[in-house]
């Protein structure tokens, strides 16, 4: 069964196409990548789904139920989280306070029971707290649990976004380019994290990648953009072997 | 330097990690409730005072420090506090009723101006706050029969329980109402910054996009700040009303908006503690500036002829922590301890500020 | 019919009440654009921009009036703005530069502390009475069809002209001009590609005080001035944020909009409305239209 269905979606910055008629569907417990070289609109599309953009035609539904008109923040609540290319951490709190923050569609507590920190705040801080240590875990971040974010390295930023996304409890999530600026060894344990958060958490991914060595090893389904447009769609190995995709990507190489 | 072991979650959810800090700050309390026996009626009043001002300070910096919101017109709901409180009062309404709706009245008007205003960025919010500011102030005067116009409002003396709490005649038990209303609030606003209410103002200040992204409803979010701010600062008004006594528009001026800006940033923009440095600052400085006078006048030097002398002296101290400290006093004070804690270790370069060129958030 | 007989002079009443509405909505276009001439190039919102008007017609007096410099007006005026350039650029300079790279908000704080300063430097040198500029056209008037229009009006409105052309012509035209709208739109590329940013950003401001003491001279020619004339800042901001921030006409048009707007309310709205009615407008543009009348401004990209 399909999670999300992407249907004829465009959306135009001016006289700029940005995006414009794709369609794709991802299987739950998939891993879906999108593919393509810069500028073809791979992140736009992401904008698009988690609403941070009105498209200007299409359609988007998740598990059945169109979200094409929903605010930013109701997105996030029906389980869909995402990371950033240019990851958008909160730089001045704690890698903990981080990734509490992701908890934030699972509060129960309204601000005057903050005010007053009743035993019920308390309790449920526990459950958040609980749910949290389980993806510190995951992405064994334990050594940087108490460090502010704006002195970490590149590498460890990238993984506490993933975490942050992990500890909002999706059935979606979104990583845009999860592995750029990451060494070989910490791309290769982003693949081990992307097999595992589909196999254990039953989680469905969708990916924008530029490391093809990663999307051929985790992926499912690969859909090739550019220039806003769809290019081909299948195997990892077939999409790769397209002679349009070939032809993009020789040609913005060659410009 | 010492280093907490843990034992459960909650010895990061509780306000203070260890027994130790619950001792300081259980001293802290008791010197400060103890202060009418210790210094004279002058200094009790100052300290006063510095309460009142650093209430106001906690109001803004809910806005300032924690969602990155500036406003400029702050002054507006010390306004509305003081003149809600004092008509009520004097149509014969308590001070324990008053004094709660007092707060409640500036926060409502100011979630509900902030409906509209939190949609804008930075720059056209503090632009609107000082619009909002004017109109307030004008507002104020064309409300004669209420506000008493340009010719001012008594604040009554307050009586809870037949216990009189007047500023004049019983300035030790207005003392501890406002070191009571303090302690409340700066409880309230710590249980607020641990709790997933401060998380998400936190959120929205830091990355306003991934905020949105994680469900936060920015708006929404936005406008409790602000109301929460304005509602503190009504409280702060309230009680800056009976500490002068009789008043009016003019108490509340636009320098008064600048000060409470002061307050937050010379003393620690995003730290509780920051509102309470600033506030001994600002009432501190007047008195150092009168005793410069005077030994000036001992010397032959008579600054008591140069007007606007105090907000200038104010202006530069403001550049310099701007510039050279933008931590602030309480950040300044961080790093001191750390120096301690860490000697003979500390290195210079420990809290080397990074510099970043300008993030744009346009595209033309 | 007695109606017939009233109306023509009413007519000439409001016309009157228009122009001179449109000359001071000129002044606050002029610090408007101060603002919006920083604000274009460094992203920067300078809150002394009123302080500085102040400061420029100080100067200005104090080189033109006989008790002190007493040149020539034209002369005398021009020395001032030169003057009030040097101080724009040195508080880039020495100041503003320093904290490149902080947040917004600590260039609000600033700039409000160094209109303080400003203000302060002003009142020790010149007082706090309030000292009126000598003008050669001061008190005098034309009349046409009946209408009595001050020179100072004319003045007023002709100089404003001829200065937002020149400053459309430095930006479209000039290097420093072109240059300094790529440094607005992205400083880090405009570093990399060899626009030098930050003396950019320091002649933007030696500008924007060149400009504010032409403001201040002809808002010196209406009446009498006193440190605390900066305050009109604050309503030059809402001329600023009904144009649109960016634009420099639509400060131009937001100031004169204001100028007109606050004579009318005086005359047709009860007593108080008219202090109000610049900040109601812009408050209400603010709702309806976030980005300003004349906006140009997207989104950030994520």
């Amino acid at each position: 069964m399909s999670l999300l269905e992407v249907e004829d979606l465009a959306v135009h910055f001016g006289g700029v196409k940005a995006v414009d008629g794709v369609s794709f569907s991802v299987r739950e417990g998939s891993v879906f990548s999108i593919i393509g070289p810069n500028g073809a609109g791979k992140s736009t599309i992401f904008n698009l789904i988690s609403r941070i953009y009105r498209p200007t035609r299409g359609s988007i539904r998740f598990d059945g139920r169109d979200i094409t008109r929903l605010a930013a923040h109701e997105v996030a609540r029906l389980g869909i989280a995402r990371t950033f290319q240019n990851i958008e951490l909160f730089d001045h709190s704690t890698v903990l306070d981080n990734l509490l923050m992701g908890r934030h569609v699972h509060r129960r507590s309204n601000f005057i029971q903050d005010i007053f920190f009743t035993p019920k705040v308390r309790r449920e801080e526990h459950i958040h707290r609980t749910r949290v240590e389980e993806v510190i875990t995951f992405l064994e971040l334990e050594a940087y649990r108490d460090k502010m974010i704006a002195g970490l390295p590149y590498g460890v930023r990238k993984v506490v976004e993933i975490g942050r996304a992990l500890a909002l409890g999706p059935r979606l999530i979104l990583l845009d380019e999860p592995a750029s600026g990451l060494s070989v060894e910490e791309s290769r344990e982003v693949a081990f994290w992307i097999e595992d958060m589909r196999r254990d958490m039953g989680l469905t991914v969708l990916m924008v990648e530029h490391d093809m060595s990663l999307v051929a090893q985790v992926s499912d389904h690969v859909l090739a953009v550019a220039e806003g447009r769809m290019l081909a769609q299948g195997s990892a190995a077939g999409v790769q072997a397209d002679p349009d995709v070939r032809a993009a990507y020789l040609g913005t190489e060659a410009a | 330097m010492r280093v907490t072991f843990k034992t459960s979650y909650d010895r990061d959810i509780d306000l203070h990690e260890s027994w130790r800090q619950r001792g300081w700050i259980a001293l802290l309390l008791a010197i400060m409730a103890a202060l009418p026996f210790l210094v004279g009626e002058y200094y009790l009043a100052e300290a006063t005072n510095t309460l009142i001002w650093a209430l106001a300070g906690m109001g803004l910096m809910v806005l300032v420090g924690h969602t990155g919101q500036v406003s400029l017109g702050h002054a507006a709901f010390l306004a509305i506090g003081a003149y809600t409180d004092a008509a009520l009062m004097n149509a014969g309404v308590p001070f324990l009723v008053s004094f709660p709706l007092a707060g409640l009245a500036a926060g409502l008007f100011g979630a509900l101006v902030a409906i509209p205003a939190v949609r804008m960025s930075g720059i056209y919010l503090a632009i609107a706050t000082l619009a909002l500011f004017v109109i307030v102030e004008e507002l104020v005067i064309i409300l004669e029969p209420v506000t008493g116009g340009i010719g001012g409002i008594q604040a009554p003396s307050i009586m809870i329980f037949g216990m009189e709490f007047d500023r004049y005649l019983a300035l030790d038990r207005f003392y501890w109402l406002c070191l009571a209303v303090v302690a409340l609030v700066t409880w309230g606003y710590a249980n607020l910054l641990r709790s997933p209410t401060g998380r998400s103002f936190l959120a929205v200040r830091d990355s306003e996009i991934s905020a949105r992204a994680l469900g936060v409803n920015v708006t929404r979010t936005r406008a409790l700040a602000f109301g929460l701010s304005s509602g503190v600062t009504g409280l702060a008004g309230a009680l800056m009303g009976h500490y002068i006594g009789f008043f009016n528009y003019e108490l509340f001026s636009i320098f008064i908006s600048i000060n409470l800006l002061l307050v937050v940033t010379i003393g620690g923009l995003g730290f509780i503690q920051g509102a309470f440095f600033g506030a001994i600052l600002i009432t501190a400085v007047p008195q150092i500036i009168s005793i410069l006078r005077d030994t000036g006048s001992n010397w032959g030097v008579d600054l008591g002829t140069i007007p606007g002398l105090d907000t200038a002296i104010f202006a530069v101290i403001l550049i310099g922590f701007i510039i050279y400290e933008p931590a602030g006093l309480y950040g300044r004070w961080l790093k001191i301890r750390a120096w301690f804690e860490l000697f003979p270790l500390a290195r210079r370069d420990m809290f080397r500020r990074q510099k970043t060129y300008l993030k744009t958030e346009r595209m033309r | 019919m007695r109606a017939e007989a009233i109306s023509p002079r009413r007519g000439h009443d409001v016309i009157q009440l228009l122009i001179g509405g449109i000359a001071s909505g000129c002044i606050y276009g002029l610090v408007a654009l101060g603002f919006v001439l920083i604000y274009k190039a460094t992203e920067g919102v300078n809150f002394a921009q009123g302080d500085m008007m102040m400061l420029g017609a100080f100067i200005a007096l104090g080189c033109v009036n006989s008790g002190y410099l007493g040149l020539a007006f034209l002369p005398g005026v021009l020395l001032a703005a030169a003057v009030m350039g040097g101080i724009g650029y040195g508080i880039d300079r020495l100041v503003v530069r320093r904290i490149f790279g902080q947040p917004q908000f600590a260039l609000v704080i600033l700039t409000i502390a160094l209109g303080f300063v400003l203000r302060f430097v002003a009142g020790t040198i010149w007082g706090y009475t309030p000292l009126v500029l000598e003008t050669p056209y001061a008190g005098q008037a034309v009349r046409i069809g009946g209408v009595i229009i001050g020179v100072e009006d004319i003045i007023t409105i002709l100089v404003t002209a001829g200065l937002t052309l020149l400053l459309w012509l430095f930006f479209a035209r000039t290097r420093i001009g072109l240059a300094a709208q790529a440094a607005s739109q992205n400083q880090l590329a405009a570093y990399i590609v060899g626009i030098p940013v930050r003396r950019v950003n320091s002649l933007i401001w030696g500008l924007s005080g060149a400009v504010a003491t032409v403001a201040g001279v002809l808002y010196a020619s209406k009446g009498a001035i006193d440190p605390n004339i900066g305050l009109l800042g604050i309503k030059a901001f809402a001329a600023a944020v009904i144009g649109g921030f960016g634009s420099l006409p639509g400060a131009l048009l937001g100031g004169i909009l204001i100028g007109v707007v606050e004579p009318l309310a005086a005359r047709y709205l009860p007593g108080g409305f008219s202090q109000m009615s610049p900040y109601i407008l812009m408050l209400i543009v603010l709702v309806t239209r976030p980005a300003g009348l004349f906006s140009q401004i997207q989104a950030k990209k994520v």
